[in-house]
């Protein structure tokens, strides 16, 4: 077959998908809409792999499908690029989106949008494979569109929770803001170039390079600069880096399904993919991969932060993916680009697994969400146990699971790297790798093992959750939340044969592909090449070798600290945490309160804009409209003519007298000063 | 011969004096019809004075016609006098103010 015939049955088949399950679903079943589905996904992952095989034996794909519009000079296409990059990220994003529609089955087994969630998450599947294959920069952004109005879609799944609805509006809302500097980004790219097929403007790249333009009049920019920076400020958006973050968190409304495969795996990897894919250009802008490092170091730290202190087990997955977000940034601005996607495809495995996982253990325990309500399940529940657990060692980074593999070329990237604000992205991730055990095996500790708090039944106990959203996190992720009864058990196969078919990769994926992936040819063309990958390939000398070394680098120490330190909090005196908590004051607050930026958002943007609109109406609309406009003028009108009408004597004298002394004047006019008469 | 301009300053004064009589009359209506006459007067002053000056006999000609035009005019305005009077009961100028504005 060939890789044209493969990428459209790739691409689309999740449509078809979709709209039968969407249009026909209600009236067919439940069984038709989830069989339809994953019948379509699964050809579509079948044909990525097909595709990946084809990549690999040395093929590669640069072609039309369909002209939309051909204009004077340019021409906008439906095509696609399959290349090395493309067919990764096909894999990734097929195979995780099969694991989730099975693993559906059995989460939204009882809820009434069984064929609509379905229909959505083929969808999505559709619109980040659209994104994914396109070979021009307005395919990009279609798809770019499409999977954040699915995410809008699926966040406010159950849109009768008002929780939803505000999730869902602030995640399109800020995506929207980063979509502005994407829009601006991609602008550009047609003006300077007169295109936007990426074949044509990476090969006018290197010419445009020194070009500079002034958009305030004499302050000269870089037009390469602009062209990255707005670009990353789309990849902001969709990747949730700071300051744009703030939608994740609350994305965490929807279903845990999704919270998997969109908010972990795969749309929020879109703007790391986008980066990767632009690095022909990112390579010509310093200031570009600048900020994108401080920006993604910033974002990598203080997300994990805040993962330390929630507890609501979505959420601290959440925060986690924030933070392993900014890691993938960081090594995208350390011009690692191969590492950044190897860390992406590894992350969206172990993402998913613990997203996956937490979604498990919400349903043993009738969908409560709150870690304190948890505890002592590793007995109960095996299989999410081990495959969390996989999944926690993989976050943490620990030998020789893939997150290692991946997080460890990252932060030698950024020590091998020469961009400025490396150092102090090297010193933040390193933090970071100690953070992000902490955080891991809190979760694990907390949720799986010491003392069993599920049967306690009051879930309105006295304590509410300390961080902001106290509404999302309490408990009943749907309505009708239903006391445990008896111990929690296993869940069924459909929820635990995806957990372990992605625990699989967590492990074996890091070791098996570095090699190939980062120092082998396995990127070729698709990814520019840098002067980072080239020393990191000096001192790469295989995958055992790597974890040999690790041992006398910081950074697994760190890791191993994090996990020790969590073990001592949670498990060996569980009273500590409290006690921290009460002493660090402040701080405390500043997690809790996510560094007040929903709070700030919410004064300064929303509240700003209810203010200029009530601004617009009471002084714009009201006063100067209403007020000065029309009423002023009848009201202007009427004092004239009050004035006017003293004229109007209705003495017939007064009116002869005028008519004579205008004949007069009239008269005197014409003779005198006209001498016509 | 008498010279012309003091014909034309004769018509001139008459006219005058009937402005005068038509704004400062407060009292009579019947005085303000007068006055009008006497304007028409004074014209006719104006184009007999020139017929003459001139030899032209159609100045004389147009008097006829001014003086048919006043007694017209005349006969109308002191009807809308009477008709007046019989509402308003007086013929002070003063009281015709109701097109005040």
């Amino acid at each position: 077959m060939s890789l044209m015939t493969l990428s459209v049955v790739a691409a689309f088949a999740p449509l078809v998908g979709a709209i039968l399950a969407g249009f026909l679903g209600w009236k067919l079943g439940r069984k038709f809409a989830h069989r339809v589905t994953i019948l379509s996904v699964a050809i579509s992952f079948a044909a990525s792999v097909a595709a990946l095989w084809q990549v690999w034996g040395g093929a590669r794909l640069d072609g039309e499908l369909y002209t939309w519009i051909a204009g004077e000079g340019f021409r906008l296409q439906v095509g696609f690029l399959i290349d090395r990059l493309t067919v990764t990220m096909m894999t990734v994003v097929t195979f995780v989106s099969l694991m989730v529609h099975v693993y559906t089955i059995g989460y939204m087994a009882d809820d009434p949008g069984y064929q609509r969630f379905f229909a959505y998450i083929s969808l999505f599947t559709f619109s980040m494979m659209m994104l994914v294959m396109a070979n021009n920069f307005l395919q990009l952004f279609f798809g770019w569109e499409a999977v954040g109005l699915v995410s809008y879609l699926l966040i406010g799944f159950w849109y009768t929770r008002p929780s939803a609805i505000y999730a869902n509006l602030k995640a399109f809302l800020v995506n929207r803001v980063g979509d502005f500097g994407f829009l601006i980004g991609i602008a550009t790219i047609f003006v300077a170039c007169g295109t936007l097929d990426y074949g044509a403007v990476f090969g006018l790249a290197p010419k445009l390079a020194p070009a500079v333009v002034e958009v305030i009049p004499n302050v000269p920019w870089s037009l390469m600069s602009i062209i990255c920076i707005a670009l990353f400020v789309g990849a902001m958006g969709k990747s949730a880096q700071f300051p744009l973050h703030v939608w994740l968190p609350d994305s965490m409304e929807g279903p845990t399904p999704i919270s998997a495969l969109i908010h972990a795996a795969t749309m929020v990897t879109a703007g790391i993919f986008m980066v990767a894919r632009m690095s022909p250009l990112f390579e010509l802008s310093e200031t570009a991969r600048s900020f994108v490092l401080v920006i993604g170091a910033i974002t990598m730290f203080f997300m994990a932060l805040i993962a330390i202190v929630q507890y609501d087990i979505k959420r601290v997955v959440a925060y986690s993916t924030l933070s392993q977000l900014g890691y993938m940034t960081v090594a995208l601005g350390a011009s690692a680009y191969p590492v950044a996607i190897f860390h992406l495809m590894t992350h969206a495995f172990f993402k998913a697994v613990l997203f996956l996982g937490a979604g498990s253990v919400i349903i043993a325990l009738h969908h409560e969400q709150d870690m304190r309500k948890m505890g002592g399940l590793a007995k109960y529940m095996p299989i999410t146990y081990a495959t969390v657990l996989v999944g926690c060692f993989a976050n943490a980074g620990i030998p020789p699971f893939a997150g290692f593999f991946s997080k460890d070329s990252i932060v030698e990237a950024l020590a091998a790297t020469h961009t400025p604000g490396h150092m102090f992205a090297y010193v933040l991730a390193l933090g970071g790798v100690f953070v992000s055990a902490l955080y891991s095996f809190r979760l694990l500790f907390f949720a799986f093992h010491g003392e069993e708090r599920f049967a306690a039944g009051a879930h309105h106990g006295g304590e509410h959750a300390s961080h902001g959203d106290a509404h999302a996190s309490h408990g009943a992720e749907e309505p009708g939340h239903t006391e445990m009864h008896g111990k929690p058990h296993e869940t069924p196969w459909v929820v635990t044969l995806p957990l372990v078919l992605l625990a699989i990769p967590s492990v074996l994926i890091g070791g098996l592909t570095i090699g190939p992936m980062l120092y082998g040819d396995w990127f070729g063309s698709s990814i520019a090449p840098t002067g980072t990958m080239e020393e990191m390939a000096r001192e790469f000398h295989g995958a055992l070798p790597m974890v040999l070394h690790a041992f006398t680098s910081i950074a697994l120490w760190l890791a191993l600290a994090g996990l020790a330190t969590a073990y001592f909090l949670y498990m060996v005196r569980p009273d500590l945490p409290a006690v921290i908590k009460r002493k660090s004051g402040f701080l405390a607050t500043l997690l809790e309160r996510k560094y007040y930026f929903d709070d700030f958002n919410d004064w300064f943007f929303a509240g700003g804009a209810r203010r200029l609109g009530s601004g617009l109406w009471l002084w714009g609309d009201k006063t100067v409209i209403d007020g000065i406009m029309v009423n002023g003028t009848a009201r202007l009108i009427g004092w004239f003519a009050s004035v006017a009408r003293r004229m109007q004597t209705g003495f017939i004298y007064h009116y002869a007298f005028t008519m004579i002394f205008g004949v007069f004047a009239l008269l005197s006019f014409f003779w005198v000063y006209l001498r016509k008469l | 011969m008498i010279p012309l301009n003091q014909y034309l300053v004769l018509g001139a004064l008459l006219f005058a004096v009937s402005v005068v009589g038509i704004f400062l009359n407060r009292k009579n209506l019947i005085v303000l019809l007068m006055a009008i006459e006497l304007m028409l007067l004074a014209v006719n002053m104006n184009f007999i004075a020139f017929s003459h000056a001139r030899g032209d006999l159609a100045g004389q000609v147009f008097v006829f016609f001014i003086l048919t035009v006043a007694a017209a005019e005349s006969a109308i305005g002191l009807a809308i006098l009477v008709a007046l009077f019989r509402n308003l009961r007086s013929i002070h100028v003063d009281d015709l103010g109701s097109l005040k504005g």
